[in-house]
């Protein structure tokens, strides 16, 4: 072993994005490899959750954990990560706030069952069968992880040490936590590394008074270029969301759709982007904010919970049934 | 955090005791975390009890103090003084308003004293995170804004104006006068009301210190006390008023002849070109481009070519004038109640049933008939009249109080008809109330001069007759409760005591003042007894019949007391201002501008160099919409902070009596009986 440090890069239930989102740091990932073994990371090394579960608890140094907890595998590997690192980062949004796995919440393991495997217009599946955790097949035993009714965060499963935002985060804000990880100039634990303050900090675009009559979605304008999309009618998070990107949407003339979270010291993004909204809206008159929203925003937990909602104070629609959880035993520490 | 908390139980004599078991609270409470004392007290507010709070702050080292009491509207004042004598910082107090919210609404002992426990776990929990404020010194804007022309504006403008203070008296009307100018007499003493008024509204007129801004209206109102931004719109005359000499040619020659519905109460007529009346302060005519025929079919302008002066301009077009004040008098008055939603008197359908300001006007010697007493038809007197008393008031269909002058102007109605003809007069009423220095004196006067008092609520005003005495006559329908029996009295002439209302704009008006009506629609002062004529908006006054109905001694005493209230603020220089108010953290602000618009005190703005918003500590009243609206949390709101409101909240929810829900305990109905 050499005298570098150990890194362990890990994805739950995520799009593969954030990888790319390492990958962007581009020429500095050599300083990244030069600074640490990677010891675990299914996505570029062939290395398995066994080589894990016998590593000592703590060996790993630091472990960039992306994607949300969908299913029971997930889980184990987030407690098992959780136990062999030092420093557990929630690495980008489905980590840090479910972002778009999340936006399932809204619904539950059977219909999303049911939409898959049976009514979606391209399966055939004539026998109804549908996935089960445990199966006797021929003799041998056969194991699926269980799928969850309930997206949850990195966060909600286990200690996190520290938040990275953004879907996927910015290769700049990377490369500033791996310095701060380095330098040994970390915050406080459990905190954001981040900004604190929002999009609109960093959007050059002209902002006056804001009064608005009506929203639009993004395909019925093509927006004026230099003044604030928000003003234009298009619902954009900016106001609400954490800088960081360098307003990287509002720039190339598309409205902030939030990745980044709420700002600091915010509990509830989405509802901060309503009470924003509906600060704005030009109108007293009950019937005419109540169209201009029906109309405006047709999808309202998709626009202002796009990445938010498992994280959120709703979390998620209401579960009739206690949701089944199903825990792996962890394997004792390896001596 | 290391506090010592204070917690002081009230029992408000028996008005909390009765209902709270006041001893066990003050002994839970003990038990709270970092409360290091607890007392429970007779009455608090008393001066024995406040030194009490004092000696414990300054011998126990109290650094925060629990008042569970009344509201804190009534006596949070008081006990911040207290905390201020013994050296402790006023706002590191808590009230738990334990009486109208606890004592007062419901008799239930057991869940009274376990929401009393809810109350003061919060009070408990929110005060810890209390920081030390500052009260702010603003100067306070020498000028004032009287809006009102009545008697109340006119005597709270002369008030202030002797004083040596700038006024801005704004009137809605072409002349100031109000309602008092359209009287003949003035009960109890019959003076002439033009005798008495005319004078005091010519002073105004010439007063140096008195900017007249007739014919024009409050358009908005921004700023707080001390320094207020006043918009107003001057409404075109189409007469120059600095050119016109007020000599009266053109009303004189003008072709056009209206009803005038305003100051003649429909009775008489005027010209298109007008003053309302011919004592009408000032002089200046207006034109009235409804019926003015140069407006009407463009061409005549008789009143153009005939002005020796050049004075009429047809082209003005209203004017917006923004004026500075540090003090703002609403004067606003009453409108009279519409008759005609009465239809069982018959008002608009019989011709000879009157409203009283009718009455008034033709009773006036300068109105429409040159104070005879005559029918509709204008010549024949009548023989017999009936005044009707509560048109409109004490009378739940319309409005439930007592107009409180109806009774005072039947029985000077009444005596002008006696003494202008041979006519028998009737009164019904419901309860004669004349209650007030010599008004009982007159109401025996009328007594002797032989007006007839029928005690009954009139049921209905018809002409349909049922004999051959009745025809051709007014019936009056009436139980005479005196008597025990249904009454038809003919008469010629019915006059309806019309009950006093609101203004029909008043909601409006207190709306672009910052202050609100009450259910019926009058302004609410801030205290019905110990403050009548200020209002829950700082700088903000009101006087006369805007508040409430009120006879002409009482408009003229709510004028001059809001007018002296106003010159004790002036000669002070300046005023403290609290300093719970909203603050921008600029770090954390990215301009995003979606408070700017939110705030109803226009007290943030946006820096364009820095791009960040900022709120003006002076303008902003703390109420919290920018802290809520702010997207990114960049605003916090002093003394309502989000760790003292989490805090209070779970404070609230405790589990006071180990049940197991907190929420069940804090937010439980109370039982009925």
């Amino acid at each position: 072993m050499s005298d570098k440090g150990t890194l362990a890069i890990y994805w739950a239930a995520s799009c593969g994005g954030c990888e790319i989102g390492i990958l962007a740091l581009n020429e500095k990932i050599l300083d990244v490899a030069a600074a640490f073994d990677i010891v675990f990371c299914p996505c570029i090394m062939d290395t398995k959750a066994r080589d894990v579960e016998h590593m000592p608890d703590g060996h790993i140094d630091v472990c960039l954990f992306n994607g949300g907890i969908r299913t029971s595998e997930q889980e184990y590997m987030a407690r098992l990560l959780r136990q062999k690192s030092k420093v557990l980062v929630a690495f980008g949004s489905c980590a840090h706030e479910g972002c778009i796995p999340g936006l399932a919440n809204v619904t539950n393991r059977q219909s999303i069952f049911e939409t898959v495997y049976l009514d979606s217009p391209s399966t055939d599946n004539p026998g109804r069968t549908l996935p089960l955790p445990e199966v006797q097949h021929n003799g041998f035993h056969l194991a699926l992880p269980v799928f969850y009714d309930t997206v949850r965060t990195l966060g909600q499963t286990v200690k996190v040490d520290y938040y990275l935002p953004g879907c996927p985060p910015e290769a700049d804000r990377v490369w500033d936590a791996v310095v701060a990880i380095l330098e040994g100039t970390l915050p406080a634990p459990g905190s954001v590394i981040g900004a604190q303050t929002t999009v609109c900090d960093e959007c050059t675009r002209t902002r006056s008074e804001k009064k608005i009559k009506a929203f639009k979605r993004t395909w019925q304008v093509w927006p004026e270029e230099s003044q604030c999309l928000l003003e234009q009618g298009l619902i954009c998070c900016g106001p609400a969301t954490r800088a960081g990107c360098q307003s990287r949407c509002p720039t190339v003339n598309s409205p902030c759709i939030g990745c980044y979270g709420p700002n600091a010291g915010v509990e509830d993004q989405g509802a901060r982007l309503i009470t924003a909204l509906a600060s704005v809206i030009d109108s007293n008159d009950a019937e005419e904010v109540e169209r201009i929203v029906r109309e405006g925003v047709p999808d309202p937990v998709g626009t202002f919970y796009r990445f938010s909602l498992a994280h959120s104070l709703l979390r998620r629609a209401a579960l009739v049934p206690d949701e089944e959880r199903h825990e792996l035993p962890l394997p004792r520490a390896a001596q | 955090m290391a506090e010592k908390v204070g917690v002081y139980v009230c029992d408000c004599g028996s008005n909390i005791a009765a209902t709270v078991d006041v001893e066990h609270v003050a002994q839970w409470a003990g038990g709270l975390p970092e409360v290091a004392i607890t007392r429970e007290y007779k009455f608090l507010c008393s001066s024995l009890g406040q030194a009490m709070i004092a000696e414990d702050i300054k011998t126990e080292g109290l650094t925060r103090i629990v008042v569970a009491a009344c509201s804190p509207h009534l006596h949070e004042k008081t006990f911040r003084r207290a905390c201020e004598r013994a050296g402790l910082n006023p706002y590191l107090l808590q009230m738990a308003n334990i009486r109208e919210h606890v004592s007062w609404v419901t008799k239930d002992r057991v869940a009274a004293t376990s929401k009393v426990k809810a109350l003061v776990a919060a009070a408990v929990a929110r005060v810890q995170y209390h920081q030390p404020l500052e009260p702010m010194a603003v100067a306070v804007n020498p000028h004032t804004l009287v809006v009102g022309g009545g008697i109340a504006g006119i005597q709270a403008a002369l008030e202030l104006g002797d004083a040596g203070y700038p006024v801005y008296l704004v009137e809605r009307e072409p002349s100031i006068g109000g309602h008092m100018a359209q009287y003949d007499k003035t009960f109890p003493t019959l003076d002439c009301a033009a005798c008495i008024l005319t004078p005091k509204m010519s002073d105004v007129g010439q007063h140096d210190k008195i900017q007249l801004l007739t014919y024009s209206e409050l358009e908005e109102v921004s700023g707080s006390i001390g320094n207020f931004k006043v918009r107003i719109r001057k409404k075109a005359r189409y007469v120059d008023d600095a050119t016109c000499n007020g000599c009266g040619l053109c009303i004189e020659k003008c072709p056009r002849k209206v009803v005038d519905d305003g100051f003649e109460a429909g009775m008489g007529y005027r010209k298109s070109i007008y003053t309302p009346f011919p004592q009408a302060v000032p002089k200046i005519p207006v034109i009235d481009r409804g019926s003015c025929i140069w407006f009407e079919r463009g061409r005549c302008r008789a009143c153009e070519k005939l002005c020796p002066t050049k004075a009429i301009n047809f082209d003005q077009k209203d004017e917006i004038l923004e004026v500075e004040v540090g003090n703002i008098i609403l004067a606003t008055g009453w409108d009279m109640f519409d008759c005609r939603r009465m239809p069982q008197y018959g008002y608009g359908r019989l011709a000879n049933v009157f409203t009283s300001l009718e009455f008034e006007r033709m009773c006036n010697a300068s109105g429409p008939t040159g104070g005879r007493v005559v029918l509709r038809d204008g010549v024949t007197e009548p023989k017999s009249v009936c005044i009707v008393h509560c048109v409109g008031s004490r009378d739940k269909h319309y409005n439930s109080y007592c107009s409180g002058i109806c009774c005072m102007l039947s029985l000077k109605l009444g005596h002008l008809v006696l003494e202008k003809t041979a006519a028998k007069v009737y009164a019904c009423y419901i309860d004669m109330r004349p209650n007030k220095k010599d008004y009982e004196e007159f109401y025996w006067r009328l007594l002797e001069e032989g007006m007839l008092f029928v005690r009954g609520k009139v049921a209905e005003v018809t002409d349909v007759a049922r004999t051959p005495q009745e025809e051709d006559q007014l019936i009056v329908q009436v139980e005479d409760t005196l008597l025990g029996k249904q009454r038809r009295i003919p008469v010629d002439m019915v006059v309806l005591m019309g009950a006093m209302e609101p203004r029909r704009d008043a909601r409006e008006t207190g709306l672009k003042a910052g202050i609100s009506c009450s259910m019926a629609g009058w302004f609410i002062e801030r205290h019905p007894k110990l403050d009548p004529i200020a209002t829950m908006t700082e700088g903000v006054f009101i006087a006369g019949a805007c508040q409430g109905p009120k006879d002409i001694p009482d408009s003229v005493g709510q004028g001059a007391a809001a007018a002296a209230r106003i010159e004790g603020m002036i000669s002070r220089g300046t005023v403290m201002i609290e300093p719970v108010v909203a603050t921008v953290q600029e770090e954390r602000c990215s301009g995003c501008r979606i408070c700017n618009s939110l705030c109803p005190f226009n007290a943030i703005d946006f820096l364009e160099t820095e791009k960040v918003s900022k709120i003006n500590p002076v303008l902003c009243k703390g109420c919290g919409t920018c802290v809520a609206g702010c997207p990114a949390e960049a605003i916090s709101g002093a003394h309502f902070s989000r760790d003292q409101i989490n805090a209070e909240i779970a404070g609230l929810l405790c589990d006071a009596d180990g049940r197991e829900s907190g929420a069940e305990l804090a937010f439980a109905p109370a039982q009925a009986e």
